[in-house]
């Protein structure tokens, strides 16, 4: 079951994507809708995390192409903002909250300019609306993962996008910061902003969400979350079997074979 | 004496050259070396290191000179050489990038010492002192060098000025990086020329073997002191320079030492005592912390002792000698002495001839640690489901760590409850 949104901000078209010519996602075709909450879920492995990187162009397509606000994410990057997964970096590294924050501006700033008063003032405003600001000076080990998770949402914050891709940002926060996470999210969704969020807690899904993605290594469905939390469609994304499509993606792997053929080689 | 002055008075040209020389290839070497730190790429700088030595070598054999021009550039193009085949490795097959990076390593360094074998049973006056590219020889820097390398050391340092914001957000988020549009494999590139330049210029003080150490140890020090980037670049750059001096230094009142092996000592000295001295993260900052609690739980383990006595035989203030002590608590009688002596410095206990007695004081700690042990075995057995039998021995550290905040919120939600799980009477 997959819904077109009318009002589409995201549209993902045919895309597949291989680790090690190891097909991870088959075929995807998305059109998220603008202002909505949007989850992403799946059970481990369904290749969540890849579809968000895949939108962002971080891990290279076999096939198909993305469009964010109707263009290619090149000439839109200053409306989006792509939350890594928080253990996808050291954060024994020598930088403080309010650092990890500023490098939002970053892309603002483009290449050489140093970040202006301006900037250290949203960096500042983004920890705030965090709960962190009381910990801007601190030195980014000695935060809690919760907190750890906070500093990355504020860079995401200074980075004042329209859309927001946020890779499992409730994973190992406390209860609290869940909360805390999930009311500010609902605030920007509120004013217009896009959040797409992947999330593999079936239990709080339903009350977070307005629109949901079930994933699993294909598309099971997409479409607001009262039509597509369904059991039978739950069941189809978490169901235990081991699908054939998993079984052909291992025999792809093995034999090196290409997942798509390509005519002009 | 009279070198110290002579040396540091720069009055020799030679002395000159040399200083400068060391100075801004030890620093430049460190500025750059902290982003290849930072990277987790220590490993990949040692390549680079060795793999030069077959560029210097095939230099000199093309042009016939020791042009320091030529040599840089061949030192350059079989450096970076070895970068590309160990990322084309580490892509294409199965090879792990530490089995990658081994492999490139010895394989260049053959084929160097090859060369450089072949070049000196050439006959070709001109080779001698090639070999100086091994071990580093800072004292034979002249003029026409130190032009080469100090306007490379100043490219250098430049760059990282300039791209500081760059390297930084690639060294902690290179996803991220990529997500806002930063050209990173551009900006890796030319982190990989700069790693490459550092090291072209640094093996004529050090020499290839020990190149490594000028990349890595100086922001491996630096980052034992400080927990913000742009300090620990910056002392990194000090370190670097300091043992550069130093280094030139020691060969010049010691003519038979050679620089750039003292160089590596200097720094490798200010490394391992970073280790041990640094605050809060030394390893001697650690143990002072340690011993500390140790005294605490001591302490307060001992107080406690004389309290519950106190509460057994409803005087508090009772004087106990050392073996009633011993009794209820089997520590040595040395360790006990060296506690009771601490308290009593404290003012926690006087010495009455050979007994020992609580003053007021000594009471009431004794009577808080009693209370907050007692305070925390409820705890665990109400709102922890734990057994009753299960909670003494987490009692025993946690009465130590309490805050009085925490304190107060387990009294408040406990409800100031009268006894504990072993029906004994929680005192305030």
């Amino acid at each position: 079951m997959t819904k077109k949104a009318d009002n589409d901000i995201i549209e993902v078209h045919d895309v597949t994507v291989t680790y090690n010519k190891k097909p991870v996602l088959w075929g995807i075709d998305l059109h998220l809708p603008k202002g909505a909450l949007i989850g992403v879920i799946g059970p481990n492995g369904a290749g969540k995390s890849t579809l968000i990187k895949s939108i962002m162009g971080l891990v290279p397509l076999s096939s198909g192409a993305v469009k964010l606000f109707n263009q290619p994410l090149e000439k839109v990057r200053k409306k989006v903002s792509y939350v890594p997964q928080r253990e996808s970096v050291d954060w024994d590294f020598p930088a403080s909250a309010l650092d990890v924050v500023l490098m939002g501006r970053f892309g603002k700033l483009g290449l050489f300019k140093r970040p202006r008063k301006a900037d250290k003032e949203v960096a500042m405003n983004s920890l705030r609306k965090v709960g962190m600001e009381g910990f801007a000076h601190r030195q980014i080990s000695q935060l809690s993962g919760g907190q750890q998770q906070r500093v990355f949402l504020a860079r995401a914050l200074a980075q004042e996008a329209e859309l927001y891709f946020m890779d499992e940002p409730f994973a190992g926060v406390d209860a609290a910061t869940e909360k805390a996470i999930i009311a500010l999210l609902r605030e920007m969704s509120d004013k217009g902003k896009t959040v797409v969020v992947v999330h593999h807690d079936l239990q709080t899904a339903q009350s977070y969400f307005d629109w949901v993605v079930l994933l699993n290594m294909r598309l099971i469905a997409s479409g607001p979350i009262e039509e597509t939390f369904k059991p039978e469609l739950l069941q189809q994304t978490y169901g235990g079997k081991l699908t054939l499509l998993a079984e052909v993606g291992e025999l792809l792997q093995k034999e090196e074979f290409p997942s798509r053929e390509k005519d002009n080689e | 004496m009279d070198s110290l002055i002579e040396f540091f008075s720069f009055s020799d040209p030679n002395i000159r050259y040399v200083v400068a020389g060391s100075v801004l290839l030890a620093a430049s070497a460190a500025i750059v070396g902290s982003f290849t730190f930072l990277k987790k790429k220590a490993l990949s700088g040692d390549a680079v290191a060795h793999s030069v030595l077959p560029g210097v070598c095939l230099a000199f054999i093309l042009s016939g000179t020791k042009n320091p021009f030529y040599l840089v550039l061949g030192a350059f193009a079989t450096g970076w050489l070895s970068l590309v085949f160990i990322d084309n490795i580490v892509a294409r097959s199965k090879i792990k990038e530490d089995t990658a990076t081994g492999l490139i390593l010895s394989v260049f360094f053959g084929v160097g010492i090859l060369l450089l074998t072949a070049i000196q049973h050439s006959g070709n006056a001109a080779q001698s002192g090639l070999d100086q590219f091994l071990f580093g020889k800072a004292a034979s820097l002249v003029g026409s060098d130190l032009i080469v390398f100090s306007s490379i050391s100043v490219i250098l340092i430049a760059s990282v000025i300039l791209f500081f914001k760059e390297f930084t957000l690639i060294a902690f988020d290179e996803n991220f990086a990529k997500a806002i549009g930063f050209p990173v494999r551009g900006l890796e590139l030319l982190l990989t020329t700069l790693t490459v330049l550092a090291v072209v210029i640094g093996i004529q003080a050090v020499g290839v073997v020990l190149m490594a150490a000028m990349l890595i140890t100086p922001a491996a020090a630096a980052r034992f002191w400080t927990d913000k980037l742009r300090v620990m670049v910056i002392l990194a750059a000090f370190i670097g320079a300091f043992s550069g001096i130093c280094g030139a230094y020691i060969s010049y009142i010691a003519p038979a030492m050679p620089t750039g092996p003292w160089i590596v000592m200097v720094l490798s000295i200010l490394a391992i005592g970073s280790f041990f001295l640094a605050p809060r993260k030394g390893i001697m900052s650690r143990y002072l912390l340690q011993r500390k609690n140790q005294n605490q739980i001591l302490e307060e383990n001992l107080l406690k002792l004389f309290y519950k006595m106190g509460e057994k035989d409803q005087d508090y203030l009772k004087e106990r000698s050392l073996k009633s002590i011993q009794e209820k608590r089997p520590y040595s009688f040395r360790k006990i002495k060296r506690g009771l002596q601490r308290l009593l410095q404290q003012g926690f206990l006087e010495r009455k001839k050979d007994k020992w007695q609580l003053t007021l004081a000594g009471k009431s700690k004794g009577q808080r640690v009693v209370k907050l042990h007692r305070l925390w075995e409820l705890y665990l057995t109400e709102k922890m489901n734990i057994a009753p039998d299960h909670v003494h021995d987490d009692a025993e550290t946690i009465e130590h760590i309490i805050t009085p905040e925490i304190e107060r919120k387990l009294e408040k939600k406990l409800g100031y409850p009268k006894t504990d799980p072993h029906q004994s009477d929680i005192p305030y």
